[in-house]
């Protein structure tokens, strides 16, 4: 009775074993990557960024479960491991995404989060990540500041911030040779209006000493309804109109504006303006000069990985992929060489995560905007090549991208340790452009 | 400067009737019913919803193209007959009579249900509906463009605030519903039927935000969350002018309209609070708003 009491538990054991590993093996019996996937699934930030941001994500890790990405990215999942994502959305609020990057951590038992669109919950994340020793991956927002006013162990950025954006729309305008002796903005009042605003002007009068700043608006976000400030800014009569609105703001904006005659009375830039037009299509005006947010989109350059990439989601969704989905796959593959890496060192076993944020530092590797070297805050923050165009029509009378400039990452990114804002304040020394 | 000030004074107007039109609904239901329907947004996003599908579906049908207006029309109308009994019959008459927290809360749980639905009917994806904007061309004021339908919402405005005026205070029926604002039970008992008034007063305040809705679709891009600021904002204009004033909305819309117009062109950093400033203002002074009604003495 006793040698069968025990041959029934050790029957179990190996049992319960051998479940366990077909629960967490894939079909090449290298285990599974959890992955937290936060971006905004609901509210005003979904439609314009963080769907397609996901669309683009679900169809990359898609393609690298099945081993159908391009090299270097050919190898299925991470480093075989079957990727699993747990997509969360991001609405909320910075407290309520505290708590769902904690659900993640300690409930889940993700191996690492890439995530977040906004600049206030990059702001609150990273410290609960390096305090949860959780490898976080912030794959979008723009604020300089996350690496800037503090450094972390866990937390990288596979995207450049929102200074790049900003100050290669000033050097295109002089470039150019725009009238940029008037400036005027209408940003969102918070983080990444302001710092976007700031980071323009600064480089406008930097560049331009005699430029006068004629207005500076900073609407609620979500407002909705920009008549008053179409008003003043056309009353300002400034030669030249900053905005970094995006999603729906973006989109009212110019639906109001346009009506009045206002793209063809100011030169318009907009630091982030491409993510509407697959949705604004032919109501886009002509004229205006915008940024990607990167090498993106229309603008994006001409080589086999984006081909292939802008084809691949063109195929899938039926429209071209804006900067969402490029910065979104841009994390992933960020991601994907520093685990790759961190294994190769490892003997080819799964690697911790303190491996895995000692491969990642100071990567580099190319995407379909270019190569991302992680450069900035200490080997956590990166920086990428950028272009700037004009919107016109083509031949058929559709909308879309000419007059395209690209600056090389270190022409229009700071160097390692200044900050972006006294960069721009010191009139960018060691610009190599 | 004389130029400045009559900018300030359009855009004021302009601001001032959009925010009258939605807030109109929302203090004529209140006035009624005393019900604080936070769920007035989601049926002022439903209404640029509609508008936003069945315009096109108007335009493809090679009609004159004034007709639109008609269209924006039925969309407001459908929704108010759908959703009114739903929400009035099925739901809210449930809750008459108990505690105004509670209703508050019930609004509210329906407000995030139709959020819901927009994005079940809808999805994601924003709608545009620009072309009814283009209908009335644009109009140059000193040295700006003005655009003929955003003037055309002051027309609106100003018609939907007489109307309900008009109808309120001098046909019967709205004097019936003047009894029932004042007191239902005595109005019931003089043989009104009060189930009926509700119905329709519920009726026309969900029809008046859906116009809202309707209206505004040409202006902006309909997506799911616009209501939010909607809300927030029809609020601040039935607190300052006192919930279930209609003049009060009127002026609670001016004050708004203009503080901010004026913030926008001489004061941009103050724009951000100027409405509720204004609206702390009032609570400070005048709790219960301008236009307080006077509650006669229950024995």
């Amino acid at each position: 009775m006793r040698i069968f009491r025990q041959s029934l538990i050790l029957l179990s054991s190996v049992l319960a074993s051998f479940l366990t590993f077909l629960g967490t093996a894939n079909a090449d019996g290298h285990g599974e990557f959890k992955l937290g996937v936060v971006t905004f699934l609901s509210g005003p930030a979904a439609e314009p960024f963080g769907v397609p941001a996901w669309n683009g994500g679900k169809l990359f890790i898609k393609l690298l479960n099945e081993g159908k990405a391009p090299a270097p990215y050919n190898k299925k999942g991470f480093g075989g491991m079957k990727i699993t994502a747990i997509p969360i959305d991001e609405s909320g609020g910075a407290t309520k995404q505290v708590q769902e990057f904690r659900n993640l951590v300690q409930r889940d038992k993700v191996d690492a989060v890439l995530g977040y669109v906004s600049s206030g919950d990059c702001m609150a994340i990273p410290s609960v990540a390096d305090e949860l020793k959780a490898l976080t991956v912030l794959y979008d927002c723009g604020t300089p500041r996350v690496f800037e006013d503090a450094s972390y162990k866990y937390v990288f950025r596979t995207a450049a911030h929102a200074a790049m954006d900003n100050i290669a729309i000033a050097k295109y305008l002089i470039e150019k040779g725009h009238d940029i002796s008037s400036i005027a903005g209408i940003n969102q009042n918070y983080a990444w209006g302001k710092d976007s605003w700031k980071d323009f002007s600064v480089s406008i009068k930097k560049l331009s000493p005699n430029s006068e700043i004629k207005n500076e608006l900073f609407p609620k976000i979500f407002s909705g309804q920009y008549g008053t400030e179409i008003s003043a800014l056309l009353n300002s009569k400034a030669k030249v109109v900053h905005s970094s609105l995006w999603g729906g703001d973006l989109q009212s904006f110019i639906l109001q504006a346009k009506p009045r005659g206002f793209f063809k009375r100011t030169q318009v830039v907009f630091s982030a303006g491409d993510h509407v037009m697959p949705g604004l299509g032919n109501k886009y005006p002509e004229g205006v000069i915008l940024g990607a947010r990167g090498q993106y989109g229309m603008m994006a350059p001409d080589t086999a990985l984006n081909a292939w990439w802008y084809k691949t989601y063109m195929d899938e969704y039926g429209v071209f992929p804006a900067q969402p989905p490029y910065r979104m796959v841009q994390g992933l593959m960020g991601l994907k060489m520093a685990i790759e890496k961190a294994m190769e060192k490892n003997g080819g076993k799964k690697p911790n995560k303190d491996q895995i944020a000692d491969a990642f530092k100071g990567l580099e590797f190319e995407a379909p905007g270019g190569l991302v070297q992680m450069k900035l805050g200490n080997g956590h923050q990166a920086i990428q090549p950028h272009a700037i165009g004009k919107t016109a029509k083509d031949k058929n009378g559709n909308i879309t991208v000419t007059d395209i400039v690209r600056y090389k990452a270190s022409c229009v990114n700071p160097p390692n340790g200044i900050k972006a804002v006294d960069w721009i304040n010191a009139g960018f020394p060691g610009a190599d452009c | 400067m004389i130029d400045e000030i009559l900018t300030i004074i359009l855009d004021g107007a302009i601001y001032a009737s959009w925010l009258f039109i939605v807030a109109l609904g929302l203090t004529f239901v209140f006035g009624v019913l005393k019900i604080l329907n936070i769920a007035h947004g989601g049926i002022y996003a439903l209404g640029a919803y509609s508008t936003a599908t069945l315009a096109p579906i108007f335009y493809s049908l090679g009609m004159p193209e004034q007709f639109v207006v008609l269209t924006m029309l039925i969309s407001a109308l459908a929704v108010a007959i759908v959703i009114t009994p739903i929400m009035e019959r099925g739901i809210l008459r449930r809750f008459y009579g108990q505690d105004e927290v509670l209703i508050v809360l019930v609004t509210y749980a329906i407000y995030l249900v139709l959020e819901d639905v927009q994005k079940l009917i809808w999805g994601m994806n924003s709608l545009y509906v620009s072309e009814p904007r283009e209908l009335l061309g644009a109009l140059e004021f000193g040295s700006l463009y003005y655009v003929g339908y955003d003037l055309a919402l002051i027309g609106l405005a100003i018609f939907c605030g007489l109307t309900l005026w008009f109808v309120l205070n001098k046909t019967q029926s709205g004097k019936i519903v003047l009894a029932v604002i004042n007191n239902p039970e005595i109005s019931g008992c003089m043989g009104v039927n009060i189930n009926k008034v509700y119905l329709a007063a519920f009726f026309v305040g969900a029809f008046l935000a859906a116009l809202s809705g309707s209206f505004t679709a040409p202006l902006i891009s309909v997506q799911v969350g616009i209501s939010v600021a909607v809300v927030i904002e029809s609020f601040a204009v039935v607190i300052i002018g006192g919930l279930g004033s209609i003049p009060g909305a009127v002026i609670g819309a001016l004050i708004i309209g203009m503080a901010r117009a004026a913030c926008v062109h001489k004061l941009p950093e103050a724009e951000i609070f100027i409405m509720y400033f204004c609206m702390a203002g009032m609570l400070i002074f005048k709790p219960k708003g301008l236009f307080e009604g006077v509650q006669a003495r229950k024995i």
